[in-house]
């Protein structure tokens, strides 16, 4: 009776602990059984979960020191996430040595807590529970401040330079080489009665550079109307050709000739790079147009078209902002606009205040860049050779300026 | 009409035509895939098609014709079914009819009424098959151009702008424990000190030169005409450097189709 009494009570006390624990223990980490006489490895410290900053609240950060058997006696480590209901899962296993993990599987504004548990050959070693933790999103992202303030900046340059030339005032833009000779490209096409053919790169309306070539298209085909001469525009994308057709029929209409136009002018080949290309250059050859024109995103084509266009005299006038793709552009053609010269022949060639401003805009975006560096370069060798504190600070100002997250 | 293409035209499908005899009888057949005929087939007709393409630095010809066009066909039907299967079928129907979803057979994903926007501006782009509606074609077209550039103007600011600022942050003194250890250290090597200040100094100033050459608000005269050119040279070594680099990779993709020309046709290669 008495033994009786007291393996009831040892059952009791085992159950009522195991009961206690299982209040904040979840059920997959209490196996702590040491069957085989090994010792459970040391459990990890300073276990912090925090909600992730400025993000739309699906996400929960976990840190924690790692185990001090870490790495010779551990398997690794099991992350335990506990709902408001007491409910244990587990969400990952991870290697020794990991001191994070990155939560991205919870709901917004649901409290969770959580359990890292070192896994030795013994079992498994929990570590403390964390106190609750919700993941909640933000509606402003702190992080990116300096990119709204250089965007204000840029942007505010943008607008007073469109408003000063809106205004009247003259607004110098220095001369773009190629752009030059754009308009000798068009007449000399038209006196030899041949076409123009306009290559708008092979990128889809959402790529900048399509933009900018069909900005551009918007100018050179009001030259061509006004010389009465003719243009091919064979595309690989369905959205620019519409655009395109858009663009050289208002030209027509502004030159006072819209029985000039034609819908034939833009024509759409496929969306197949290659197809695309032999397309275009089975056009040059049949063709065989005066002045081509390749304005927009190139990749492996440039130097195809190019050498294409080369072979039948044409005069070639090419831009793009691919730094891939210009140096077939700069071997292979008579004209090459680089980078953002591509973006700037559209204000140039328009002279618009609107164009002309945001031009001016950009190079006020180009001082900020430029002042940053030599301040930058100057702190940081200041700061690494000398060792000079406010040095020091001001490299320290200048990244958390230009830091991007 | 002329003989000489049409004894040209007969000659190469005779070739075509031996080729594939001697491809199908030689072709290790696989019986879960194709006949010995149907290898030698595609085969044959991946080098014919092939030759045609390259015949083309000769000059333009009706084989160069008949592929490019082969090739044009086939794509742009490729594409116009990828378009609907994938963003129609694919993306939209499945968010929005569970009854058409059905029909084609492709998971319902649940009613998503802001999947009505796209199916809107879809149907107003087909607006410009009508005569008198196709202004409204624009809409559709404003919408992409001007969530294009919202969109892209944080991403560039960061990318293009910040990014590249912070990450021409260099000392232009490395290791710097003094002149005197500077020519006492003295070494060519790639590692070694000098190396390391004229690498930086190159970044430095080819990104700052870079940076005045797109300067438009200005004239490019006198001192900085002086580091416009030396920003263009920079540019233009530049590009010399990658011109090499992106030739070798073509060069790789002739051997490739050669290996296939000389090895998988001809058989002369192993």
């Amino acid at each position: 009776m008495t033994k009786q009494a007291i393996l009831a009570g040892v059952i009791l006390v085992v159950l009522l602990s195991a009961g206690a624990f299982g209040q904040d223990r979840p059920e997959a980490v209490v196996d702590s059984s040491n069957l085989t006489g090994a010792i459970l490895p040391a459990p990890v410290t300073n276990i912090e979960a925090k909600n992730h900053k400025y993000d739309d609240g699906e996400r929960i950060d976990l840190f924690w020191e790692k185990s001090v058997d870490d790495p010779d006696n551990i398997f690794g480590y099991k992350v335990y996430r506990i709902d408001k209901d007491g409910a244990s899962e587990l969400v990952r296993e991870l290697l020794p040595g990991t001191t994070e993990y990155f939560d991205e599987e919870v709901e917004n504004d649901v409290p969770y807590q959580y359990i890292v548990a070192v896994v030795g050959e013994a079992g498994e070693a929990p570590s403390e529970m964390t106190p609750e933790v919700m993941a909640a999103w933000e509606f402003f992202n702190f992080s990116k401040l300096n990119i709204l303030i250089l965007g204000f900046i840029v942007c505010g340059s943008v607008l007073f330079f469109i408003s000063s030339a809106k205004s009247g005032k003259k607004l110098f833009i220095r001369k773009i080489g190629g752009l030059e000779a754009l308009e000798e490209a068009v007449g000399r096409a038209t006196e030899m009665g041949r076409p123009i053919l306009f290559i708008p790169g092979i990128l889809d309306l959402d790529d900048v550079q399509t933009l900018a070539a069909i900005t551009i298209l918007g100018k050179v085909s009001r030259v061509i109307a006004d010389y009465d001469s003719k243009i091919l525009m064979p595309v690989s994308r369905s959205l620019v050709m519409t655009s395109a057709r858009e663009t050289i029929k208002e030209s027509y209409m502004s030159a006072g000739r819209p029985d000039g136009y034609n819908d034939n002018m833009v024509q759409y080949i496929t969306d197949e790079q290659f197809g695309y290309v032999a397309a275009v250059n089975g056009i040059m050859v049949r063709e065989k147009p005066a002045t081509c024109l390749y304005l927009g995103a190139f990749f492996a084509e440039s130097l195809i078209l190019a050498e294409t266009g080369n072979s039948i005299g044409a005069i070639q006038i090419a831009g793009t902002a691919r730094p891939g793709q210009l140096p077939f552009f700069v071997a292979a053609c008579d004209y090459t606009l680089i980078g953002e010269e591509l973006f700037a022949a559209s204000a140039y060639l328009s002279g618009d205040p609107k164009q002309l401003g945001s031009l001016k805009g950009q190079d006020i975006g180009k001082i900020v860049a430029m002042s940053a560096i030599i301040l930058g370069t100057l702190a940081m060798t200041f700061a690494s050779a000398w060792e000079l504190g406010f040095m020091q600070s001001l490299l320290d100002i200048l990244n958390s300026i230009f830091v991007t997250n | 009409m002329r003989k000489a293409p049409i004894i040209i035209t007969a000659v190469v499908a005779a070739l075509f035509v031996l080729s594939w005899l001697l491809k199908s009888n030689g072709a290790v057949v696989d019986e879960n895939s194709m006949s010995a005929i149907s290898q030698g087939f595609w085969i044959t007709l991946s080098a014919f098609l092939t030759l045609a393409v390259m015949s083309f630095l000769y000059q333009d010809n009706p084989f160069y014709k008949f592929a490019e066009h082969l090739y044009v066909g086939v794509s742009a039907a490729y594409w116009m079914c990828m378009g609907f299967w994938t963003t129609l079928v694919g993306n939209l129907v499945p968010r929005l009819s569970e009854g058409l979803s059905n029909w084609f057979e492709v998971p319902y994903v649940g009613f998503k009424p802001h999947f009505i926007i796209p199916l809107v501006f879809g149907f107003l782009l087909l607006m410009r098959l009508s005569p008198k509606g196709g202004w409204i074609s624009r809409w559709s077209l404003a919408f992409i151009v001007g969530t294009t550039a919202g969109l892209n103007l944080p991403r560039f600011l960061s990318s293009d702008f910040i990014s590249q600022i912070s990450a021409t942050f260099m000392p232009l003194l490395v290791n710097w424990q003094g002149i005197g250890s500077f020519f006492s250290d003295f070494s060519l090597s790639a590692s070694g000190q000098f190396i390391g200040i004229l690498s930086n100094l190159v970044v430095f100033l080819g990104v700052f030169c870079g940076i005045i050459y797109f300067f438009f608000s200005k004239e490019h005269k006198g001192a900085f005409g002086v580091a416009s050119r030396f920003g263009i040279w920079i540019l233009m070594i530049t590009f010399g450097a990658s011109f090499g680099y992106t030739v070798m990779g073509r060069i790789s993709l002739l051997v490739g189709r050669l290996t296939f020309i000389m090895g998988d046709w001809l058989g002369l290669i192993s």
